[in-house]
């Protein structure tokens, strides 16, 4: 998995009908030190994120492990919302501090 | 499957169902060298590890089998901690703190 | 599949059920003529293939879960063979009765 924030969301009118009613967002990776890289993901939300938030997402067929993406067109999934992480006993992320 | 070392953790109160109580550690895959091989990442831990520890790490869908609930969107688990990892008759990782 | 060349070994003393008692070797992958590509894998070991051998590798889970028997097995990198030779249309470029073992045990 990777850590990225949530930077949008994308709607789509005419897709895959197997997609309708997934939420999309755009999430662009952070790497380690919380420093964003140039890289971007659309993913299906699977618990209730929103702007801003730190998440983790999977991606390959082990984002098709949801009930919400299984059998479907999906190949990232927004699998957790981050609350902090720390680095060598170094606290790099508190999303309450 | 992968050498790689623990660097650090990460918490997520709010995971999707089954991944409860499934630690979420920072990991940095290792080539034979014990040179960082490509960027971190982060793992499930389907065994107790640590900051620092040597493990070994499974990525795709096999990850999510190594987890207590089969069936969750996981890509990356470390299934295994690495005490001893040899490699052109010398120890990968010894005396290096991450 | 892959051609691959064992590197080493790992001990692994406390991991996943499906992988006690099993060897897990270092894996490097290789070019046909045997230069070093890719990432460095932890394979198990199913051909009783030791350091410095090149071996033919698996990475891949449908079939790893299948040489296991356990279709619900965290396996996915599995050393399947030892290779005696590799011919190209240059002609041969490895055999196993008289390489060079580089790489020490």
């Amino acid at each position: 998995m990777l850590i990225g924030r949530v930077v949008g969301s994308v709607v789509s009118t005419r897709k895959d009908e197997k997609l309708e009613g997934r939420k999309l967002l755009v999430v662009q990776v952070h790497n380690q030190d919380n420093k964003p890289v140039d890289q971007y993901v659309v993913a299906v939300d699977s618990v209730q994120a929103g702007p801003g938030d730190m998440v983790l997402y999977a991606t390959g067929s082990s984002a098709r492990q949801t009930e919400l993406t299984e059998g479907r067109p999906v190949d990232a999934v927004i699998m957790a919302i981050v609350d902090s992480w720390d680095l060598g006993g170094a606290n790099v992320y508190e999303k309450w501090a | 499957m992968y050498l790689a070392r623990v660097t650090g953790r990460v918490v997520a109160s709010q995971k999707y169902k089954g991944l409860e109580g499934v630690a979420l550690q920072w990991i940095q895959p290792l080539d034979e060298d014990g040179e960082a091989m490509g960027a971190q990442l982060v793992a499930c831990a389907a065994v107790s590890t640590g900051p620092g520890d040597l493990v070994h790490f499974v990525d795709g869908r096999e990850a999510a089998l190594a987890c207590p609930v089969k069936f969750v969107p996981v890509d990356a688990a470390i299934i295994g901690y690495v005490e001893q990892a040899v490699s052109k008759g010398e120890f990968i990782g010894r005396d290096r703190k991450s | 599949m892959f051609l691959g060349e064992i590197l080493g070994t790992v001990v692994s003393p406390v991991q996943i059920p499906i992988l006690n008692g099993q060897k897990l070797l270092l894996v490097r992958t290789l070019t046909p003529d045997g230069r070093r590509t890719g990432k460095t894998r932890i394979a198990i070991d199913k051909a009783q293939a030791g350091v410095g051998d090149r071996v033919l590798c698996i990475d891949e889970g449908n079939s790893a879960r299948g040489i296991f028997k356990d279709p619900e097995g965290a396996v996915k990198t599995v050393v399947i063979g030892v290779v005696d030779y590799v011919d190209l249309e240059s002609g041969r470029v490895y055999d196993k009765s008289t390489a060079k073992r580089e790489v020490n045990a």
